[in-house]
């Protein structure tokens, strides 16, 4: 398979970006560090490139049944001009992926993970049988861009009417900038204030140029997948293929908020409702770990000697200077303060549940 | 970034003489490699290692590394400024972010280790 790359790769050589392979795409990791981007992001504003992300339309006077059947959360019955991050199951539970649903006056954009595009298209056409809809995907040819950071909204003052600027979280509106016609939204992955565009892919180069010219005021910097790692991380938000992935379910994955049982019927309410009504085994949890070291992704953790669970993910938070870590632990062990090791070899640290998120300074929740 | 006069190894670490001891620390490539380090952890002072023997860790934010003795030796020193201030492996890997001090078991071990160029050609190599 060929590299895939973004409207962006020569704006990301040029800004001196260390680039690797993300799940098909020729990705930023980072550009001036991880730490020094995390900060920027934190304190003031930082820029991603996100256009490895699929966009799928769906039209039709089905569309809004449809969605509301392939995923948990309610869709058809938010606001126009609403985001709703949900995620989308198979009937036995098991997430496919987890997505924002932007509720337009006549379609939904469903914002889908780069790695499970295929999945997802293959997995909504199949769920599409029966209903009247037109399914299209539009991931090549939309750019997106996440600016994120406490002052990202002062990149905008006086580009965008007064109304974008004052759109609550996970709300949006159609806009312009720079004379590019643009899907403008309070949405992001990193707890702080912030925007996603969503836009032609052909116009990329020149909404980043002019982006970071207005951004200079507030230090605007380029941001990579490392520190986007870590900034989900210390909010505790999912990241498919490590927290959540086929083999689990939002209930145990602690995203039942998402899921709305009452709703008339939807692929895995069945398998849902009955894993509720038998109680979950296993929750994910935030978990402290009091070492330097980092427990990451596949460690187990141990109760009493014996493996009773494993780490989804694990970084050194750098608001924190600590080391955190997402885990599935037994869900009569998911309580604040209850205490594990995590091992990985020889290595073993001791650990203890703590309240998510693990950063409470952020600028958004 | 492959400074004259330094020993290297494969695994990304120098090697100094100073003295009848040797400095040891990570190349300038192996830091980039691994991105911010937010933690190294040391041997205790006085343990003996053998060449290629595990002494140490390197923690980045997005990966771990081990840390492999370029020659056998006694730990007679480790750099106690990396506890507090880990970045120095990152912005001066082959001065203030040094690791530690070896009293080699036998000084002619350096000679066996790559010199600058052989060590250059060895990532170019890598990077063909």
């Amino acid at each position: 398979m060929t590299t895939l790359t973004t409207p962006f790769l020569e704006c990301h050589k040029r800004a001196g970006a260390k680039l690797v392979e993300f799940a098909g795409f020729l990705m930023p990791i980072s550009y001036a560090g991880i730490l020094a981007e995390h900060r920027a992001v934190r304190t003031s504003a930082g820029v991603f490139d996100v256009s490895h992300m699929g966009e799928f339309e769906v039209r039709g006077p089905d569309a809004g049944r449809f969605v509301d059947h392939l995923v948990t959360n309610r869709v058809a019955g938010a606001e126009v001009g609403q985001a709703v991050y949900t995620p989308m199951c198979l009937p036995n539970g098991g997430i496919v992926d987890d997505l924002l649903a932007y509720k337009f006056e006549d379609r939904i954009m469903l914002v889908v993970n780069a790695a499970n595009i295929a999945g997802d298209w293959e997995w909504a056409q199949e769920v599409a049988q029966g209903f009247d809809v037109r399914l299209e995907n539009v991931s090549d040819r939309i750019a997106q861009l996440a600016v994120q950071g406490p002052r990202a909204a002062e990149i905008f003052e006086g580009l965008v009417p007064p109304a974008a600027l004052d759109l609550g979280y996970y709300r949006f509106t159609g806009t312009s900038l720079w004379g590019v016609p643009m899907v403008f939204s309070r949405t992001g992955y990193t707890g702080e204030d912030g925007f996603e565009l969503y836009f032609d892919a052909a116009q990329g180069e020149r909404v980043w140029e002019e982006l970071f010219q207005v951004g200079r005021k507030v230090g605007l910097q380029p941001i990579g997948l490392g520190a986007r790692d870590t900034l989900r991380l210390e909010m505790a938000f999912c990241l498919y293929g490590n927290d959540i992935d086929r083999t689990t379910h939002p209930l145990e994955a602690s995203l039942g908020w998402t899921v709305k049982l009452d709703k008339p019927d939807f692929v895995s309410k069945a398998a849902l409702l009955a894993a509720k009504a038998k109680g979950l085994e296993r929750r994910l949890v935030g978990l402290e770990i009091a070492s330097p070291r980092v427990a990451r992704q596949g460690w187990e953790v141990l109760a009493g000697g014996a493996v009773v669970g494993r780490v989804s993910s694990g970084t050194a938070s750098p608001s924190l200077g600590r080391s955190i870590a997402l885990a599935y632990v037994p869900a009569g062990g998911a309580a604040n303060g209850t205490e594990y090791m995590v091992r990985s070899g020889s290595v073993e640290l001791p650990a203890r549940v703590v309240p998510r998120p693990f950063y409470t300074q952020a600028s958004h929740r | 970034m492959t400074p004259e006069g330094l020993r290297y190894t494969k695994d990304h670490e120098w090697a100094r003489t100073d003295g009848d001891l040797v400095v040891v620390g990570i190349t300038h490539y192996a830091q980039d490699q691994l991105g911010d380090v937010v933690f190294v952890e040391l041997p205790a002072v006085g343990r003996t290692l053998e060449a290629g023997q595990s002494f140490g860790v390197i923690e980045a934010v997005k990966t771990v590394s081990d840390l492999y003795a370029p020659m056998a030796g006694e730990i007679v020193e480790v750099n106690a400024a990396l506890a507090g201030e880990p970045a120095l492996v990152n912005q001066a890997p082959y001065e203030a972010g040094w690791m530690v001090k070896i009293r080699p078991s036998n000084a002619a071990d350096l000679d066996h280790l790559l010199d600058a160029s052989a060590y250059r050609a060895l990532l170019e190599a890598q990077h063909a």
